[in-house]
């Protein structure tokens, strides 16, 4: 029960940024444009709840769900998506590059792959004990580099959890417009141990994710898990050209912080609600006040 | 061969690899076909893997892949080299170097290095065609964030030889990512030493970087007023010096030659000094003619000096493919003979 409301909470924290994120785009205080991870936030939260403070995270253009549940600060990421110096990366590095801690995401696709690989070479080569978590979506299948890093993910048996969010949509084009063959036989091919899930349910993700990290922790050996999932979004503002009947029938049957608020008593959801919603606001007009160029 | 007397450029690069490998344990060097008793396509790396075999890792035929692993390495605190094994092939890196390691630096706001040192062959003159016999670096001069060095074959006053000592001092000595110019044919040439230049007069100019990546000026010694500057890199700044030597002796034209070690971000004061004696400029390079190093350089000169540059010319491998044929391939790149012919036309 208190694991369930605290399991809300950090899917909540995550849905209520992202939505006052695209509410206040549209006054004009964020430059360019951003990509939200609404109806993804299960796998953020479901993967890098079992993370260690030494662990390192690789992720791409859609990372604001992953840098919130590794446990970065959501005024921080308002400033930054507002080009504000208080920012993560002072305002450079903007809604796609992102470093903190041992936080990094990139906006080119299936060049992160390789940082995810070489950052788990080095902690290997150091012994660190720490492992990666590089996620990718379906969409980065299609880079060729991909298929180089995972030959050698597995060559030389990398610590390494290479997460996969199939939202089966990249950009405007559907996997079956971009995808040929099978996806897990990708990774199996390169003798990658690979999980498929088909959920948004955080208490299906979070128990495959932590035994998987578990096994590249103990064997020092790379795994993958392919999370079906859903973009209940566009890919960045208003691009979403898919059917609005489509879209509402992914909210109804695959939204995450539905799935997880119905396991909730009215107060504890009213309590977490009510709470993240004052944080965020929180973060926001902090953010908004802190010195910087668009004041 | 690491402990063998450094003689030739390919030894004193290999000496260098060596020491980096040696004296720092953040180094790895990665790349195809490393492993004894092959060392490398080229020979560079001949060796090390007998004595440093958990730091060199052989890999598969993935350059993108490899490159950006090394930027991952270096975002985590190593040192990592890569050896590409034909210039040609910097276009497979071309992502990982341009919107990867050059740009972590800067767009995480300084809170990160990314001290990649990605070394490649490049030049023709070996018949090896096409696609294996190109000067690519102009296309990586001028990213943002990206040091591109060239060694000159001189011995200088290091145990480790110039080439040796820059390639040190870029894989250990600078967080920046660097990209190492090397060329197939300097591998061969001696390392110049004091005897083989008492005709010459050799002026260095460190920069006022830490990191030491030298500018050169070479003259002869005694010789009337020099009516013609000269620069360039590499392996086309052995063939200017010969040039030069030749103008002087055949021709009784006299010139001085700047050779450049790093060839971004420029590092142009001695050039200037010298054409503002001289007031003309001629720049030699192997890569193709259009929007080339020359271009950039006789550029800033021409900035920097307005009216004191009189005269510029250029230098460079003629447009189009590099052809296997002997003798159309030496058509087709700048020779020691049409660097004469060019300066005797300017002069």
């Amino acid at each position: 029960m208190a694991a369930n409301k605290e399991l809300f909470k950090k899917l909540y924290r995550i849905r209520r940024f992202e939505t006052v994120l695209l509410d206040q785009f549209k006054t004009g205080i964020f430059p360019g444009t951003t990509h939200t991870s609404l109806g993804q936030e299960a796998n953020a939260v479901g993967v890098l709840s079992h993370l260690r403070k030494d662990d390192v995270v690789v992720s791409n253009h859609r990372c604001h769900g992953h840098f919130l549940a590794y446990g970065g600060d959501p005024q921080a990421l308002f400033a930054e998506l507002m080009g504000k110096p208080s920012g993560v990366c002072g305002g450079v590095g903007g809604s796609q590059h992102i470093h903190w801690r041992n936080f990094y995401s990139s906006g080119v696709q299936g060049g992160t792959v390789a940082m995810a690989a070489g950052m788990a070479l080095a902690e290997k080569r150091i012994k660190s004990g720490a492992i990666v978590v590089g996620f990718m979506g379906d969409g980065t299948l299609g880079e060729g580099i991909v298929y180089e890093c995972l030959n050698m993910i597995s060559l030389w048996q990398l610590p390494i959890l290479i997460v996969l969010e199939h939202n089966q949509i990249a950009q405007t084009t559907p996997t079956s417009l971009a995808i040929a063959g099978s996806v897990i036989k990708r990774f199996e091919a390169f003798g990658i141990p690979t999980e498929e899930l088909d959920t948004s349910d955080i208490l299906e993700i979070l128990p495959v994710a932590g035994k998987l990290i578990e096994q590249v922790r103990l064997e020092t050996a790379p795994r993958a898990l392919i999370i079906t999932t859903a973009r209940l979004g566009a890919h960045s503002k208003g691009d979403d050209t898919r059917c609005p009947n489509e879209v509402e029938s992914l909210w109804q049957l695959r939204d995450p912080i539905a799935i997880q608020a119905a396991r909730l008593p009215e107060m504890a959801f009213n309590q977490v609600v009510s709470a993240v919603d004052a944080e965020i606001q929180r973060a926001f007009e902090e953010a908004l006040a802190a010195k910087g160029s668009l004041q | 061969m690491s402990r063998s007397p450094v003689k030739t450029v390919l030894d004193s690069l290999n000496r260098g690899l060596y020491q980096a490998l040696a004296d720092d344990p953040r180094v790895v060097l990665l790349g195809e076909d490393l492993l004894d008793p092959y060392g490398g396509a080229f020979k560079v790396s001949r060796g090390l893997s007998t004595v440093f075999p958990d730091q060199i890792l052989t890999t598969p035929i993935s350059e993108a892949g490899i490159t950006g692993i090394a930027g991952g390495m270096a975002l985590r605190g190593l040192h990592p080299v890569v050896e590409i094994m034909f210039g040609d092939f910097t276009t497979l890196i071309s992502d990982q170097v341009i919107n990867h390691i050059a740009k972590f630096h800067g767009m995480y706001h300084g809170k990160v290095t990314a001290p990649v040192v990605i070394r490649t062959p490049m030049g023709g003159r070996r018949g090896y065609g096409p696609t294996h016999s190109q000067s690519l670096e102009k296309f990586f001069l001028g990213v943002p964030g990206l040091m591109v060095l060239a060694p000159f074959n001189l011995f200088g006053d290091h145990p480790l030889g110039a080439p040796g000592r820059l390639l040190y001092d870029a894989i250990v000595k600078t967080e920046m990512p660097v990209l190492f110019v090397e060329n197939k044919l300097q591998y061969l040439l001696s390392l110049l030493k004091d005897v083989d230049l008492s005709e010459y007069e050799v002026l260095t100019d460190d920069g006022k970087d830490a990191f030491s990546s030298p500018c050169y000026l070479l003259r002869i010694k005694s010789a009337p007023k020099a009516r013609l500057v000269l620069t360039a890199y590499g392996y086309m700044a052995h063939l200017a010096l010969d040039a030069m030597h030749r103008l002087a002796y055949e021709e009784e034209i006299f010139c001085e030659l700047v050779v450049q070690t790093r060839l971004a971000p420029l590092n142009l004061e001695m050039l200037f000094e010298a054409v503002s004696r001289a007031g003309s400029l001629l720049t030699v390079e192997e890569g193709t003619f259009s929007m080339g190093w020359g271009a950039e350089v006789v550029a800033r000169t021409a900035v920097t000096l307005g009216t004191g540059l009189k005269q510029v010319g250029r230098l460079a491998a003629k447009e189009g493919v590099i052809p296997v044929a002997p003798e159309l391939e030496a058509a087709c790149l700048p020779g020691t003979d049409d660097i004469i012919a060019r300066a005797k036309e300017m002069v």
